[in-house]
């Protein structure tokens, strides 16, 4: 395995994301896998942002340990990240901004002074064009061909033309030209792939797939991490045929959704953590008026405002218990951008089919970190039909009729003759309210509890049908990780490195964290050596729902709270270090 | 292609489907509620305007007069509280031919979901908003609401209430609604002429309907209305002329205007939803079309 990581880091609106983002699309388009981490702060400008593009001949699942260029536009950059580089490495700087001494720089580590903002002077007064001459040395350095940095270059100027798309791939060269006559390129950066990769975000890939599982509206409000679902989809709105609307608040955008899909259009909301809290009570109304839809959490570092920029697993005991009473609902978990896709449109499917809400639990490091994707990833959707027009069942329409599922016939509005109250109070077969001059009547308490076991009986089957735990690596091994979400990602990196040094170790991921199958998940567990328990909050909160639901305790547990991802290297000790001390 | 037809509208030959009547759920409010009066003047005008049963949605939120949808034959959505119009929107959006009418109290419209209440007027969303304002919480037992009047003693404010109350029609006027009336209960026929006429607008329509609560509210009943209210249409006034509007709205005392204060043209929602022009979104196609192209822009 071959592989490099460069990563470019400055304030707040100095374009670094603009930079990872280029170099993470050149490396996708020679063929290799990419991750690309977005690092930055609740800031407009300032502050110090940074950006990791990794690329290797074989799939990465995280941003990785260490970097290789760091392309720095302040000092700040290269007193935070230098000590990151591995031997070999080199900073790319500008001496007219700063200069870098060689004793501050790691045992191998070198630097390479570039004059980016001598070269942008030939072109323009604009300061920004710095950064095309930056990128230019960082590409020589990092492996990539300068016509593969200047074609995403001109194409991330879109159809703008002009003296702006010439003065970059002008500066991109001269940059480039420069480090190639002043410095050898890093020896790891591994060979052109095959055919380009496709490079996405979680939020991009989440978008997309709702789009593909049938969703026609979209109702969200501006939140972090989740904010980029609404961007992809407004922008494909009018090709798609999707509405999107930005509602005046999460209240109104889960209210609105549930409406259209009351209405028969399949519907989805977005949000982070806080946005959901203010959803919960009308996602119990979703699972009361047995309303299909989708909810997409995106969970940052909480609590409350937490930190906005940061990633964390720390809602799923907020998406397990968000609602009054009990009703059924599915958490679906997926790891990495292919695997949002995937999910969002089983979703929809799940939804539609169990007419109760779904949870999409993403987080911040899904949602925003660049991920290449293979084409024949992108599987499911498609065409969707549009919803189907119900089959009364018999003279006076039931819409909430017991059956065996606990899926009643759903008609629409526009329907002729299948009327229907959908209620929020407790109701009757017909929807007909058992919550006022009825309640508390024999007859009438019976009807409610047959209404409960009615809708609680879709969590069973929902519990059939949601993707199983999965097992990854060798079937046998002493050591198994348990993780979720996009932590599995991480864990999968640090599987690779566990094996090349010779520690045999396995992957149990729970691509649908709830409903947890007992008898899929007794089948699972039986038989496992150690356990480690890889999550992204203060409690582990999976691991109590993982013993709550089955009474398993797993041997050890490494959690993470400091608002930053998983590094592979901090999985690999705790590994080691519960492989060798003998503990059970 | 998706079958778009799945969903198209059954032919209309043979007999006329039909328009909405009583439903068989009797309503539960107490005897000689103002409540009475609105779900009658809102049948009266679905059957004037003879609209299809199933092609009116009645969504509600949670308070006494938010049990209205049951009492009716067209479809409903009696949602939670303060979150009717969010509901109603997310219908007419996703299928824009229903006639949609909003339904619920002065707390849950201009308490707890005022903030929709406002939005969906500025949207001018194609929705009748009929409101049973009767100045008090009653199913809660006679807490004070927005709308209750200085100094009015409740179990909540047993001093007074010490709030300026909202002002309904002015905050609908500032809001951007493009029909706004008032009804009052006790005057059935004057009050279907102005939800008639609230579903024919194109554009929010807002009916803030005087409906006394005759168990917790002593004070705004049907005599103390009986004793002010003059009708608009009789004295003059111009529902075009903004500026009159305004000064009729802050009308409340010894005279309390009902009818139509304000009427506007202005393009709806939907008119400006650039993908609702294809048709109702419910008929059409769903899903992706050309997947590999749109794939492209990853590359």
């Amino acid at each position: 395995m071959a592989e490099i990581s460069v990563r470019a880091g400055g304030q707040a609106g100095d374009g670094i994301a603009s930079i990872g983002e280029a170099i993470a699309r050149a490396y996708s388009r020679m063929g290799l896998h990419v991750f690309g981490l977005n690092a930055y702060q609740s800031v407009i400008r300032g502050g110090h942002v940074w950006f990791q593009a990794r690329a290797s001949d074989e799939r990465v699942h995280s941003q990785g340990d260490g970097a290789d260029v760091l392309y720095a536009l302040d000092r700040t950059t290269v007193e935070t990240h230098v000590n990151d580089l591995r031997p070999g490495g080199v900073v790319v700087h500008d001496p007219e901004k700063f200069a870098v001494d060689a004793k501050e720089l790691p045992a191998g580590v070198r630097a390479l002074g570039v004059p980016t903002l001598e070269i942008a002077r030939k072109y323009t007064s604009q300061s920004i064009l710095q950064n095309a001459g930056g990128m230019g040395a960082t590409a020589f350095l990092a492996g990539i061909p300068l016509e593969v940095l200047q074609k995403v270059l001109a194409d991330s100027f879109g159809r703008k033309k002009g003296d702006v798309v010439d003065w970059n791939l002008g500066a991109s060269a001269d940059g480039y030209r420069f480090a190639e006559a002043h410095a050898s390129a890093v020896d790891r950066a591994p060979a052109r792939g095959g055919a380009p990769k496709l490079l996405m975000t979680g939020n991009q890939a989440i978008a997309l797939g709702a789009a593909a599982g049938g969703c026609k509206f979209l109702a969200q409000y501006p939140m972090t991490p989740a904010s980029s679902i609404m961007h992809w989809m407004a922008a494909h709105a009018s090709s798609l045929g999707v509405v999107v609307k930005q509602a005046e608040d999460e209240l109104a955008a889960i209210n609105m959704a549930i409406g259209a899909s009351f209405a028969g259009v399949r519907a989805m909301t977005a949000t982070s953590g806080g946005g959901f809290s203010l959803m919960v009570e009308a996602l119990g109304m979703a699972g009361m008026t047995e309303t299909p839809l989708v909810v997409v959490e995106s969970q940052r570092a909480g609590p409350s405002t937490g930190l906005p920029t940061k990633t964390e697993q720390g809602d799923l005991n907020l998406m397990l218990g968000a609602g009054q009473g009990e009703f059924p609902r599915a958490i679906l978990a997926p790891a990495n951008p292919a695997e949002a896709y995937r999910a969002t449109v089983e979703a929809f499917r799940l939804a539609e089919s169990w007419q109760t809400p779904v949870l999409l639990a993403s987080d911040l490091h899904l949602s925003e970190n660049l991920a290449t994707v293979d084409r024949e990833e992108i599987v499911g959707g498609g065409v969707v039909p549009s919803l189907a027009t119900v089959t009364p069942n018999g003279h006076g329409y039931l819409r909430y009729q017991y059956t065996d599922s606990g899926v009643s016939p759903r008609s629409f509005p526009g329907q002729p003759g299948l009327q229907y109250i959908a209620g929020s109070d407790e109701h009757d077969e017909r929807g007909h309210l058992i919550s006022d001059v009825r309640s508390g009547l024999p007859k009438w308490v019976s009807e409610r509890q047959r209404m409960m076991d009615k809708r609680m009986r879709k969590l069973a089957g929902l519990a059939q049908e949601v993707p199983a735990p999965e097992l990854e690596g060798p079937p046998e091994a002493p050591l198994t990780f348990l993780a979720w979400g996009s932590t599995v990602g991480a864990v999968r990196d640090a599987l690779g490195e566990l094996a090349r040094r010779g520690v045999r170790a396995n992957l149990l991921r729970f691509p649908a964290v709830y409903p947890l199958e007992p008898e899929r998940l007794a089948a699972r567990l039986g038989h496992l050596g150690r356990t480690l328990l890889v999550e992204g909050n203060y409690s582990g909160q999976f691991g109590r729902l993982l013993r709550a639901e089955s009474g398993f305790v797993p041997t050890s547990r490494l959690v993470k709270y400091d608002g930053e991802p998983f590094y592979p290297h901090e999985i690999v000790a705790k590994a080691l270090e519960v492989s060798h001390d003998g503990r059970q | 292609m998706a079958d778009s037809s799945a969903r198209a509208p059954p032919t209309t030959t043979g007999p006329a489907l039909p328009v909405v009547g009583k439903s068989d759920t009797r309503p539960t409010w107490c005897p000689g509620c103002g409540d009475f009066g609105v779900v009658a003047g809102i049948e009266m005008a679905l059957k004037r305007l003879g609209i299809p049963s199933h092609e009116v949605v009645i969504v509600s939120g949670i308070g006494c007069s938010s049990n209205l949808p049951h009492f009716l034959s067209s479809y409903g959505f009696h949602g939670i509280h303060g979150r009717a119009i969010p509901v109603a929107e997310g219908i007419r959006w996703a299928n824009h031919e229903l006639t949609v009418i909003g339904t619920g109290g002065d707390g849950d419209g201009f308490g707890i979901g005022v903030g929709h209440f406002v939005h969906a007027m500025r949207r001018n969303v194609d929705l009748t908003y009929v409101t049973m304002d009767n100045q008090i919480y009653g199913l809660t037992t006679g807490q004070a609401s927005p709308t209750s009047e200085l100094g009015h003693k409740t179990k909540s404010t047993p001093d007074g209430v010490i709030e300026a109350p909202i002002d309904p029609i002015a905050l609908a006027l500032a809001s951007g609604a493009t029909y706004i009336a008032r009804g009052f209960s006790g005057d059935v026929k004057h009050l279907a002429d102005l939800v008639a006429n609230g579903i024919r607008h194109k554009g929010f329509a807002f009916v803030d309907v005087l409906s006394p609560c005759v168990t917790y509210n002593k004070i705004n009943t049907f005599d103390f209305f009986r004793q002010r209210i003059y009708k608009l249409e009789s004295s003059g006034h111009d529902p075009a002329d903004k500026v009159a509007a305004w000064q009729r709205a802050l009308e409340w005392g010894e005279k309390i205007p009902i009818g139509l204060f304000y009427r506007a043209e202005r393009p709806t929602y939907e008119d400006l939803e650039e993908v609702l022009q294809a048709g109702p979104l419910a008929r059409q196609p769903a899903g992706i079309v050309d997947l590999p192209k749109l794939l492209d822009e990853f590359v």
